[in-house]
């Protein structure tokens, strides 16, 4: 029941955030045409296909000063669209003008060149599966409220087991010990958080300083002198008949290695297990309220450490794509804190994993808008390009998180009374 | 199903929390079990469920020897239990809150929800409980809630049900209705046990009670041949003085005016809407409501807690705008809030640091800069003297005092100071008799003296034996006001929304 | 996340002596030895790990060098790890040390070679700015936390990333880079803006310097800070409990603000006393994992300040005994982090090592 005056002062709280919202998106525009339309000649050149391709599409051209200064146009337009309509919901709007946004910027550093946009659409995928799967090793443990700070430790751990192995004992056996080695750091997580009641973000830092060093202190005792031993064979990519010769599509998503399909594999089936199963039932239940799961005879205990060994596996799955998936062969400190842009996948996909599988596609999208980018040779220096995924991270951080509801009972231990 | 409970002890560090003690209930009856805080009921509750293991003594279930290691075990052997705070999942629907743990299932573990969500409707109709099994926990108020826990403990076929402390958070008219549902399953055949600290009602529903002190079984007593005074004094271990004497004082000027307040959740969702208060010198203001009415958004707003979204506040004739906690202290309102562990002191710190929690500032603490410990000390060591704080040091922490004690140390911190305004919330909860007592005689002293006191309290009584005047929140509005000598059930209906 | 409830538990300083000394060192003789017990299962022999053991203890307190070396370790340790108690005090975990040692550094490089300045003055000068800097880049964690509810775990963490980028960048830039070379690598800074040696005249090789006594300084004074001023208070009470401190009328926001930064300056002057007193310029990996190391510090020391001195000086004697380690058994110094790493876990964990060695604490 809300009457005319709490409306009508409803009202101008909305009128004064849309025109905040809406005057920061004129402006916007007006930057955007300042630095990127400014001064800008020629076309760019955008690769669909490569000619060998059975259904090759043309190449796509844009006139580079006025596809930038039509997009600045209409993010400003959406603006005082804002302004004017105070719309309920200006998600939408926002959203649109990113993409514009990408887009003008994409077109600004391509002017005058020409670049392959399904070969950026292609890494953007590959970028985003590690990624992808950190989120959903950290869904696992914070649905049953164990936060995983540790999953950068367990990717490193990941990837050096699947380079130390996959060179002994080839890449299939080298995955299936990666995911092995990372189940085990889920355990000591597990164990120290759990059963010892470790603070879970001491824990988890613990574990990532400890890879670290152990897998620099094995790196150069053992794989420096035995280059043998760091040599793994990579998984080729496997097409898939038929919908691999889609146009873009095809090359996006159906000629990738398995890591792809398995990771979009495991994003479904955790969908369904956490979502419609009765295990799935229980394990969120533990994480909104353990103690009203252990008085229906849910072990909270149990639970926690098999979830946390779950995303420690899944972590090891992912570390390994750093070595089995693209190079074939360990550095120190490779995963370059992909883990941690994982969690914040996963807060952005609000614990969900198709929505975190959405969000770990921007990253991989800023991650290899950077590497793709140093190629066309942008005043930009590359060290600030490179920068582009973790500050993209921060803004989501610090974005979304007012809004996003994590699990009630994440980060406190479970202290089992008897 | 018959319950027998054999020699139960059991005890926590040197707290010895259930002792030798020895009860039963038969099917078809409702025992109530009477007790203080503390006085070791939900223990004894506890063990009964398999959450606790006994130290020693046994459990007899149909004159069968029964041991329970978890929950579980305790659910297949029929028992149930209805926690104090509920044990539901706030974002999870009622019917996957009452399958949670014995779900059906079909192929690859998938829920059948279909298949549940019947067995759910079936039991709702046949013992009367009315429930719509799709909605969210969390949208539902707690009389449909504890519906749900009741749902929840015969899905899972329970033939002995426990209930504790079943009416703390139910308004009175939503407690008649819980004695109508308990009768309901009495009459089906279940024993049920009763946990309660709530003399008339032990009275009006049970058939035997029996009365818990210090871990001890210290008496039985039908209810035909036993009084309220007589359960007290049992209860209490001494003569009880239940009623606050309360002289009549004529009450003064307006303390604290409130106009048109209104405050909107993050959502924008209304939680108080176009209230008007006012408060008086002289005057003790209850605040009766069902817990979740807006009370406390009303008081984290006088209190400079929360920003309001529209209205005034008013302290002594000049308006408050976006007042900080720190202003609101400086013109002598002095807060007692309603979590003291969670607001009111900080568990890990001593004594002394929290005495200086809301003052450390002052010329008298602090030069700006540096804190005068020394002073500080003083000032402890002088409420704990006038407060009558229990405690050997002012440097133990504060995690280490009862909660009675703490509750002294909190309210002496308040009211050592100049004060012309108090706003107490729950002030006696979780709290012994004794210190109730003290408490009680502490806020009418205050009144009397010229103080304006806002109390809020869930608990009726409370509110009634205080106030000079009472106010009751309904869904963020003040519904209705009674003069001191109101009747409580009329209360008890405006608590419902019925006006 | 209930930090502060942790912090109540572990940080509180009343415990007993069994916790404050007997704890952390079990857990550092234990974790020597499973570094150790490593370095033999990685293939070494018995011969090399005892050689290891030996060096270890002699190149960090052998003699007046290697104690030297152990408190040249020690310095910029002891600045990082208090700035990271202090955010613990405030209930902030902040791992952002790292950067915020390379941001510190990066400014006093830029202040100690662009001008010519009396001695005293311009060493002055570099410390302010390295300390400013690092405060600067810290705060943006802080600002973040307050005002949005950003995690500070991982606004630091990718503000580490992005100043190690930062600092590349800082490296190639024609105004800082050392002529004529092409790798990254600033100039030198000036002889005036150098940390003086304070044992130069017993011996001109030992490189302690007078940052370990601004360092002994710095612990004095968060020391008196935390305990003793309103500012200390209500960086605890923000930390134990936010609730009561919002109700006490303390701004928490503003409190993590300045806890933030505070802890950010701190962080800045490590990295400017490293630049100053040891390295006199920077290279990329400069920071060589301080910040890290600093969370142990912190962990290990109970954010306690006297706690962090002590700490620091074992982590310090860690790192020089590992270096001479690393010379007379050519092990690799990622060891000394293995070790470091569970020295955190055990002591994070005191159940585990009460339950390993029960007979120590009966």
């Amino acid at each position: 029941m809300m009457n005319n005056l709490n409306k009508d002062k409803f009202d101008n709280i909305k009128t004064k955030k849309s025109l905040i919202i809406g005057l920061s998106l004129i402006f916007f525009g007006f930057v955007i045409y300042l630095f990127f339309g400014l001064g800008v000649e020629g076309q760019a050149t955008f690769r669909l296909s490569r000619p060998t391709d059975p259904f090759a599409l043309p190449n796509l051209i844009l006139p580079a000063h006025s596809f930038i200064g039509l997009s600045a146009l209409l993010i400003a337009f959406f603006g005082g669209r804002i302004i004017i309509k105070a719309p309920k919901n200006f998600t939408i709007f926002m959203a649109l003008s990113f993409f514009l946004a990408i887009a003008a910027f994409l077109v600004w550093a391509t002017a005058g060149k020409s670049f392959s946009l399904t070969g950026m659409l292609q890494a953007t995928v590959v970028r985003a599966v590690p990624i992808a799967l950190a989120a959903m090793a950290g869904i696992m443990c914070e649905r049953v409220a164990v936060i995983n700070i540790g999953i950068e430790g367990m990717l490193l751990a990941g990837a050096f087991a699947g380079a130390l192995f996959g060179s002994i004992f080839g890449n299939l056996i080298g995955l299936i010990l990666a995911i092995l080695v990372g189940g085990g750091f889920g355990f000591i997580l597990a164990a120290l958080v759990v059963t010892f009641r470790v603070d879970q973000i001491i824990a988890g830092v613990a574990i990532n300083i400890f890879v670290l060093g152990i897998t620099s202190f094995l790196t150069n005792h053992l794989l420096k002198s035995n280059p043998e031993l760091n040599d793994a064979p990579i998984f080729k990519s496997i097409h898939i008949p038929f919908l691999s010769e889609i146009p873009v599509l095809g090359s996006v998503f159906f000629k990738q290695n398995i890591f792809v399909y398995f990771c979009i594999f495991i994003v479904l089936i955790s969908t369904y297990y956490l979502f419609k199963t009765a295990y799935g039932l229980r394990a969120r239940a533990v994480g909104e309220h353990p103690k009203a799961a252990e008085t229906l005879g849910i072990s909270v205990i149990k639970t926690r450490f098999n979830h946390v060994i779950m995303g420690g596996m899944i972590a090891g799955f992912g570390g390994a794509w750093f070595t089995l998936g693209s190079v074939g062969r360990f550095d120190e400190g490779m995963t370059g804190g992909r883990g941690f842009i994982g969690l914040a996948a996963m807060i952005f996909g609000r614990w969900h994993p198709v929505g975190a599988l959405f969000a770990a596609l921007l990253f991989g999208f800023a991650d290899s808008l950077q590497q793709k980018l140093a190629i066309l040779r942008t005043p930009i220096p590359s060290e600030f390009l490179a920068m582009a995924p973790y500050l993209v991270t921060i803004i989501v951080v610090a974005g979304i998180v007012g809004n996003a509801k994590p699990p009630q009972a994440i980060g406190k231990a479970y202290v089992k009374e008897n | 199903m018959k319950l027998k409970l054999n020699e139960i002890s059991k005890s926590f560090g040197p707290v010895k929390a259930n002792s030798d003690i020895n009860l039963t209930v038969d099917c078809g009856e409702i025992l109530g079990l009477l007790g203080e805080n503390g006085a070791g009921k939900t223990t004894l509750m506890n063990i009964l469920t398999g959450l606790y293991k006994p130290d020693s003594g046994s459990i007899l279930i149909d004159s069968q020897l029964k041991e329970f290691h978890n929950p579980r075990e305790a659910n297949k052997n029929g028992v149930g239990m209805v926690h104090q705070h509920f044990m539901l999942v706030p974002v999870f629907s009622v019917t996957e809150n009452i399958i949670l743990g014995a779900e059906p299932t079909t192929i690859f573990n998938k829920i059948d929800l279909t298949n549940a969500k019947e067995k759910v409707l079936k039991i709702s109709s046949e013992y009367n409980l009315d429930v719509d099994p799709d909605q969210l926990i969390e949208k539902l108020p707690v009389g449909i809630q504890q519906r749900v826990e009741i749902i929840k403990i015969l899905f899972r076929d329970a033939e002995i049900l426990i209930f504790d402390e079943p009416t703390a958070v139910l308004t009175p008219q939503e407690v008649i209705e819980f004695f109508a549902i308990i009768k309901n399953l009495k009459k089906a055949g279940k024993a049920i046990v009763f946990i309660t600290h709530k003399l008339h009602e032990v009275l009006e529903v049970c058939d035997r009670i029996n009365v818990l002190r210090s871990g001890k079984i210290v008496g039985e007593e039908l209810p035909k041949k036993t009084n309220n005074k007589k359960l007290a004094e049992l209860m209490v271990g001494r003569k009880v003085n239940l009623k606050t004497s309360r002289q009549i004082v004529e009450k003064g000027e307006v303390l604290l005016e409130v106009n048109n307040l209104s405050i909107l959740s993050e959502n924008k969702e209304p939680l108080l809407s176009n209230l008007d208060v006012k408060l008086h010198k002289n005057e003790i203001l209850g605040i009766a409501g069902v817990q979740g009415n807006g009370q406390t958004e009303f008081i984290e707003a006088l209190t400079g807690l929360r920003k309001i979204s529209s209205g005034k506040i008013s302290y002594f004739g000049k308006e408050c705008k976006n007042f900080s906690p720190r202003k609101i202290h400086q013109l002598g309102v002095r807060h007692i809030p309603e979590d003291r562990q969670k607001q009111g002191l900080i568990g890990d710190f001593s004594l002394t640091e929290n005495i200086i929690l809301n003052t450390y500032y002052e010329k008298k603490f602090s030069n700006n800069i540096a804190l005068n410990w020394s002073n500080a000390k003083k000032e402890a060591k002088r409420i704990i003297e006038k407060f009558d704080v229990r405690t050997n040091s002012e440097e133990i922490i504060a995690d280490k005092l009862s909660g009675g004690n703490q509750q002294k140390l909190l309210i002496g911190r308040e009211m050592s100071r100049s004060i012309n305004l108090l706003i107490a919330s729950q002030p006696t909860r979780g709290v012994d008799v004794g210190s109730i007592e003290y408490i009680h005689n502490q806020i009418v002293m205050a009144r009397n003296k010229g103080i304006g006191v806002l109390l809020n309290s869930t608990e009726l009584d409370e509110i009634i034996a205080l106030s000079d005047r009472i106010i009751v929140f309904y869904e963020g509005r003040v519904i209705a006001e009674f003069p001191s000598n109101a009747d409580p059930n009329i209360i008890g209906l405006a608590m419902a929304g019925v006006n | 996340m209930k930090f502060f409830i942790y912090l109540s538990n572990y940080f509180s300083n009343r415990e007993t002596i069994q916790e404050i000394i007997l704890i952390p060192v079990i857990a550092t003789l234990l974790a020597i030895f499973l570094g150790l017990l490593l370095l033999i299962v990685s293939g070494s022999s018995t011969q090399i790990a005892l050689t290891a053991l030996v060096a270890l203890f002699t190149g960090s307190f052998g003699s007046l060098s290697a104690i030297s070396e152990t408190l040249t370790a020690a310095t910029p340790l002891i600045f990082a790890a208090l700035g990271i108690a202090v955010g613990f005090r405030a209930g902030l975990f902040n791992i952002g040390a790292e950067g915020q040692i390379i941001l510190g550094g990066m400014a006093a490089v830029a202040i100690g070679f662009s001008f010519q300045l009396p001695f005293f003055l311009h060493l002055l000068f570099l410390l302010l700015a390295g300390a400013l800097l690092g405060a600067c880049y810290a705060f943006i964690s802080g600002w973040l936390k307050a005002t949005t509810g950003a995690h500070e775990v991982i606004t630091t963490i990718m503000l580490n990333l992005i100043a190690y980028r930062l600092l590349d960048f800082f490296l190639r830039m024609p105004a800082i880079q050392k002529e004529g070379r092409n790798d990254p690598i600033s100039k030198s800074i000036f002889e005036t803006a150098e940390l003086p040696r304070i044992l130069n005249y017993l011996d001109p090789n030992l490189r302690v310097h007078m940052g370990f006594i601004i360092a002994i300084i710095a612990v004095t004074f968060v020391y008196w800070l935390i305990f003793h001023t309103t500012i200390g208070y209500e960086f605890r009470a923000v930390g134990k409990n936010l609730d009561a401190s919002k109700y006490g009328g303390i701004n928490s926001s503003m409190t993590i603000i300045v806890a933030m930064s505070l802890a950010g300056l701190l962080a800045g002057l490590a990295g400017a006393t490293q630049i100053s007193g040891i390295l006199g310029r920077a290279t990329p990996g400069f920071s060589a994992g301080i910040g890290f190391d600093a969370i142990a510090v912190a962990l290990l020391g109970r954010a306690h300040p006297i706690g962090v001195l002590f700490s620091s000086i074992l982590f310090g004697a860690l790192i020089a005994g590992g270096r001479a380690m690393q010379v007379s058994a050519d092990v690799s110094l990622d060891l000394i982090t293995v070790i470091q790493a569970l020295i955190i876990i055990f002591i994070a964990a005191p159940i585990l090592i009460r339950k390993l060695f029960p007979w120590v604490f009966k």
